[in-house]
């Protein structure tokens, strides 16, 4: 059977029609002043989902994570979670807790009194708080640092401590706001998968705010991809990136070459597109194009090949000159101008040392790519 | 930078601390003046403040003036860290402008016009003047400088605290209490102080608003120089200035320790 990408695990609530919905985003609407933040927007989170919400800065993404934890009502809609209205219920009574992107730990208190703060607030008995304290910092490896306070730590010491405040509670839902941006990239890298153990063994829903769409597909079951306060799709990061649902997101995850162009044969199913001066394209699924229907299709750039010769089995092979070469070790990016000028990205795997058919700037090449290497798109 | 002390440096810092220090040591040194002349050194002696001590009219004015300054200091902190809480934190309500201007008028009103205006004030509601409308008065005219110093504390405060201690399950004035209050602490301490300060040292305002039996020292000072320089007015002046220079020395010994200590802090963090 084939599948998009790889399988993560057996869990995909958002498949089954009887699963229950845990957070529901209906038709949600705020303003603030004559701005749209977010724009009658619906969403539904299953409970255990690692979800994300990216999108550009500004999109109205942390808006939706600050109405889930009270900080904001919406001006139209509502938000249920668990099937409950939060309607008016205030951050302090609801059972979410958030990791601000600042990590907002209180300064005049050490390590341990940051994460009892919350403890303290719903009256657990004392040797209660001491024993959930001494095992969240067991859960972050802080257990040396309990006494200090956050201006004595490292930044990734303290964006732990944020963690472990705002898991202490064992909230129903967690909100992540751009919990990794001012970690480095390698520290980063670590985090990202820390986080997943940590949601795999309290089983918490995680909705985490991310720009970083390298972020978004390495931890979350689902993304939502949200520009001007609209969603503009969801789903798997597998499907993002193999099966986008716009132009819009194509572009912003991972990258692709478009070409625009018409159907010129073909009912449903396959077809064949004709992209101008000569370039006709061959897919074998057009979606629900229909002949003469302008579309755009696009491809990743790891789907081209680039070769000297023209190959011979290849259904669809376009001719231009390469323009520029980028070497990154791991593989290299090819950029080949076509002969009406459009620039086609590919890239290569270098999974061997060295390369029997070597290319190199101003040569002629010969682009091809399957017919189901791309994506027909209408939107 | 040249660091080497040329003659020009050495004549500016000379006359710089010259014009500021000069009158003040002249008046410690004349304090230990066997002499009942003024100006006229006698020799040394420490007589002037065994003499103060037993000076009932003074001892008395000291008195007022330290319950006046803590009263009003205290007051005038509460009502001013309450006018920042409200200039920073409401900015959206009716008149705010108007309001945030007229907080920071008495900074450059003239003492004199605040002094009569008060005493008009009381004398119209029929309040009789002393010790409770020195009080007052303070609290006015030092409210305001306490509002500035909380108030530009607040503007740098960062917001997602107060947001953290809620999403916890902190009710708003928990939150204020816990977690606003102690981090903008320092600010209000210093705000008390300088409070406390200005009420001490006010001259103008308290002869306004003050009436029999509620004579502060710097009014005493005043009225007893002008019938003739007592080396006994030095020697309370010079424990006025102990008082003050301890006071200021000990605040940025404390907050130069602690810079230094935070500084140590952020450095053992960064290597792990």
């Amino acid at each position: 059977m084939k599948s998009l990408g790889s399988i993560r695990r057996d869990f995909a609530p958002w498949n089954d029609p009887d699963a229950k919905p845990y957070i529901q985003f209906e038709n949600v609407t705020k303003k603030f002043g004559d701005f749209t933040a977010v724009n009658n927007l619906s969403l539904t989170i299953f409970e255990r989902e690692f979800f994300a919400l990216l999108g550009a800065s500004g999109c109205g993404k942390s808006t939706l994570l600050r109405m889930l934890a009270g900080f904001e009502e919406p001006t139209a809609g509502r938000i249920l979670l668990d099937g409950q209205d939060l309607r008016g219920i205030p951050p302090y009574r609801r059972p979410v807790n958030m990791m601000f992107q600042s990590y907002a730990l209180f300064p005049h208190m050490t390590v341990e009194n940051n994460i009892a703060f919350g403890l303290k607030q719903e009256g657990m008995p004392t040797p209660d708080i001491e024993k959930r304290v001494a095992e969240m910092l067991k859960l972050v490896k802080l257990e040396q640092f309990a006494k200090r306070k956050p201006h004595q730590l490292s930044g990734g010491q303290r964006q732990r401590v944020a963690l472990a405040r705002s898991v202490a509670k064992r909230p129903k839902v967690l909100l992540l706001d751009e919990p990794l941006g001012a970690l480095d990239k390698k520290l980063r890298e670590e985090t990202q998968f820390e986080l997943m153990d940590l949601q795999q063994n309290l089983g918490l829903t995680f909705v985490v705010v991310t720009h970083d769409q390298e972020e978004a597909m390495t931890m979350a079951d689902r993304i939502a991809i949200i520009d001007k306060g609209e969603v503009m799709q969801v789903a798997t990061p597998a499907e993002v990136y193999e099966a986008p649902g716009s132009r819009f997101v194509a572009g912003f995850v991972g990258n692709v070459n478009m070409f625009e162009g018409k159907i010129a044969r073909g009912e449903t199913g396959p077809a064949s597109i004709d992209a101008g001066n000569g370039i006709t394209i061959q897919t074998d699924n057009a979606g629900n194009a229909t002949a003469g229907a302008a579309v755009t299709f696009a491809i990743r750039p790891e789907k081209i090949k680039v070769s000297s010769k023209k190959p011979q089995e290849a259904v669809n092979a376009i001719e231009g000159e390469v323009y520029d070469i980028a070497y990154l070790g791991d593989m290299t990016v090819y950029h080949v101008r076509l002969d009406d000028g459009q620039v086609v990205r590919a890239s290569t795997m270098n999974a061997a040392r060295v390369t029997e058919d070597p290319l190199t700037w101003n040569d002629r090449a010969w682009v091809s790519f399957r017919p189901d290497a791309g994506v027909v798109l209408t939107r | 930078m040249n660091t080497t002390w040329s003659r020009f440096n050495i004549t500016s810092i000379t006359f710089g601390f010259a014009f500021l220090y000069l009158p003040i040591v002249l008046l410690i040194v004349f304090s230990f003046n066997e002499s009942k002349l003024v100006t006229v050194w006698g020799g040394f002696s420490t007589k002037w403040y065994v003499s103060l001590f037993h000076n009932q009219g003074l001892m008395d004015a000291a008195w007022v003036t330290i319950r006046v300054g803590l009263v009003s200091a205290t007051v005038a902190t509460v009502l001013g860290t309450m006018g920042a809480l409200a200039l920073t934190r409401y900015t959206r309500f009716h008149g705010r402008v108007l309001f945030s201007g007229m907080i920071f008028a008495p900074l450059v009103m003239p003492d004199v016009i605040t002094g009569l205006s008060l005493l008009l004030l009381f004398v119209a509601i029929g309040l009789d003047r002393g010790l409770m409308t020195v009080t007052l008065a303070h609290i006015t005219f030092t409210m305001c400088f306490v509002a500035v110093v909380v108030q530009s504390r607040l503007i740098s405060f960062d917001r997602s605290l107060e947001e953290a201690a809620m999403d916890l399950g902190a009710t708003p004035v928990k939150t204020f209490f816990q977690i606003t209050l102690p981090v903008i602490m320092p600010a209000i301490v210093s705000g008390w102080m300088l409070a406390f300060t200005l009420s001490l040292d006010d001259l103008v305002i308290a002869s306004f608003a003050s009436g029999p039996g509620a004579t502060t020292l710097p009014m005493k000072i005043y009225s007893q120089v002008r019938l003739g320089v007592t080396p006994e007015i030095n020697a309370a002046c010079t424990i006025l200035i102990a008082i003050v220079a301890v006071g200021v020395i000990a605040a940025s010994v404390v907050n130069k320790r602690r810079e230094v200590q935070r500084q140590l802090d952020e450095r053992a963090a960064q290597r792990g």
